[in-house]
């Protein structure tokens, strides 16, 4: 009776073991990637944020300016004029595939660039700097700044695009961000 | 039918020692230490509050026990998203004033090991100091010993409550010295590349609330005016 039992503990022990082992703790979802690949270039994504359906969060000095109702925005003087905001992002296919951030720091100038935080859970995340001036209606370019996991080799150029009077998924959204990101990977010497 | 009660017997025994093994686990332990503590270099102390209802807002699923702060904010209730919380909070300076915005974007990782005693969680720091510049921080923090230490007395007290100081640093990469890895964006961090470090220290926590009394400090190393001109 002894050795079942010692038979049992050894099971017991070693089945929690490997079930500990194979079952994964924690399992992201994964929505697919929609890249497209451009000779030259490399590969191109498109995000978007709906406006204003997906603005989590803005933060604007001064009472009563800041987004959602009894959001309290500090009151120091050294943010006036800034802007912060959260927002939901999605992707070509309109669906929720991330968190980003955005923050402006209403100063302008190259040395005070607009800057993006894109978080997608299941990939990692890009930093993106914009230079403040708009090279066109509602348009900045700027740049991948460092990336984490799948980003964190990447590389290339970010476009930030404004579009008014859009239709969108949601009927109260009018208005849209589209984030381009033209990424390269490492470059690889030739054997 | 001895045997069939003995192997089950046994094979009880045999889970619940995994579970004391684990639980009990002594080199599971962090330091409470910073490696940058003894880096020589100049630091940068940031610190905020842990607690919900402290922060400028906090963002999850809403199917958690801390709930979203203020209650009017959108929840993260989107399958991409659920396993995901954000924090917006006023970091402060060393003597207590406000110096800036932070919002850490945190997320479950699927690199957690319950054998590994890793509870990982992938998190970034988008961080804006108005009379500094900006930054981001890329870390990946083990939340095992606040589990153990913290969520778990808490839910085996008979009023659901923990008490006491609970002091370590999460941040466990993906630096070799188990920093975190910073890139400055503009005004005096404009292209840097340094190391930080996040360090959580709780006093009160419920079960059934989630923090009351916390409060996390980031530590960033300046590089030295030398090693910025190499």
């Amino acid at each position: 009776m002894f050795k079942t039992f010692i038979l049992g503990l050894i099971l017991g022990l070693g089945g929690t073991v490997a079930l500990a082992y194979y079952l994964p703790v924690v399992n992201q979802h994964r929505e697919a990637s929609l890249i497209t690949f451009e000779a030259n270039v490399g590969t191109t994504e498109v995000f978007h944020v709906n406006l204003p359906g997906d603005r989590i969060l803005a933060g604007i000095h001064g009472p009563d300016r800041s987004y959602p109702a009894g959001l309290h925005w500090p009151e120091d003087q050294m943010f006036s004029g800034a802007q912060a905001e959260l927002f939901k992002l999605r992707d070509r296919n309109d669906v929720v595939v991330g968190v980003a951030s955005r923050i402006s720091s209403g100063r302008g100038g190259a040395e005070e660039p607009i800057q993006w935080t894109l978080n997608l859970p299941a990939r990692g995340t890009m930093f993106v700097l914009l230079n403040p001036a708009e090279t066109g209606a509602g348009t900045r370019n700027g740049a991948l700044h460092a990336g984490t996991r799948d980003f964190a080799k990447l590389s290339g150029s970010v476009l930030e695009q404004f579009s008014d009077n859009v239709s969108t998924s949601d009927a109260e959204s009018t208005a849209r961000i589209h984030l381009v990101t033209r990424l390269v990977g490492p470059q690889v010497p030739e054997e | 039918m001895r045997y069939l009660i003995s192997s089950l017997l046994g094979l009880v025994v045999g889970v619940a020692l995994f579970f004391v093994v684990l639980y009990y686990n002594p080199f599971a332990a962090r330091p409470a230490v910073s490696p940058l503590a003894v880096s020589g270099q100049r630091l940068i102390d940031l610190t905020y509050s842990g607690v919900a209802t402290e922060t400028i807002a906090f963002i999850n699923s809403g199917e958690s026990i801390i709930k979203p702060h203020p209650d009017t904010i959108s929840e993260l209730w989107e399958p991409a998203v659920e396993l995901s919380w954000v924090s917006v909070v006023t970091l402060t300076n060393a003597l207590g004033a406000p110096a800036g915005i932070g919002f850490k974007f945190s997320s479950e990782s699927e690199r957690s090991s319950i054998l590994q005693s890793k509870a990982l969680v992938d998190s970034v720091w988008h961080v804006w100091l108005p009379e500094r510049g900006g930054f981001f921080v890329d870390q990946t923090e083990n939340y095992w010993s606040y589990i153990r230490d913290v969520v778990i007395p808490a839910r085996w007290n008979s009023s659901d409550r923990w008490r006491g100081t609970w002091n370590r640093i999460t941040t466990i990469g993906p630096n070799a010295l188990g920093t975190g890895r910073v890139s400055g964006a503009s005004g005096e961090f404009a292209g840097m590349r340094t190391e930080a470090v996040e360090l959580l220290t709780t006093r009160a926590y419920s079960a059934v609330n989630g923090p009351v009394s916390m409060t996390g400090n980031l530590t960033i190393s300046l590089p030295s005016p030398d090693e910025d001109a190499r």
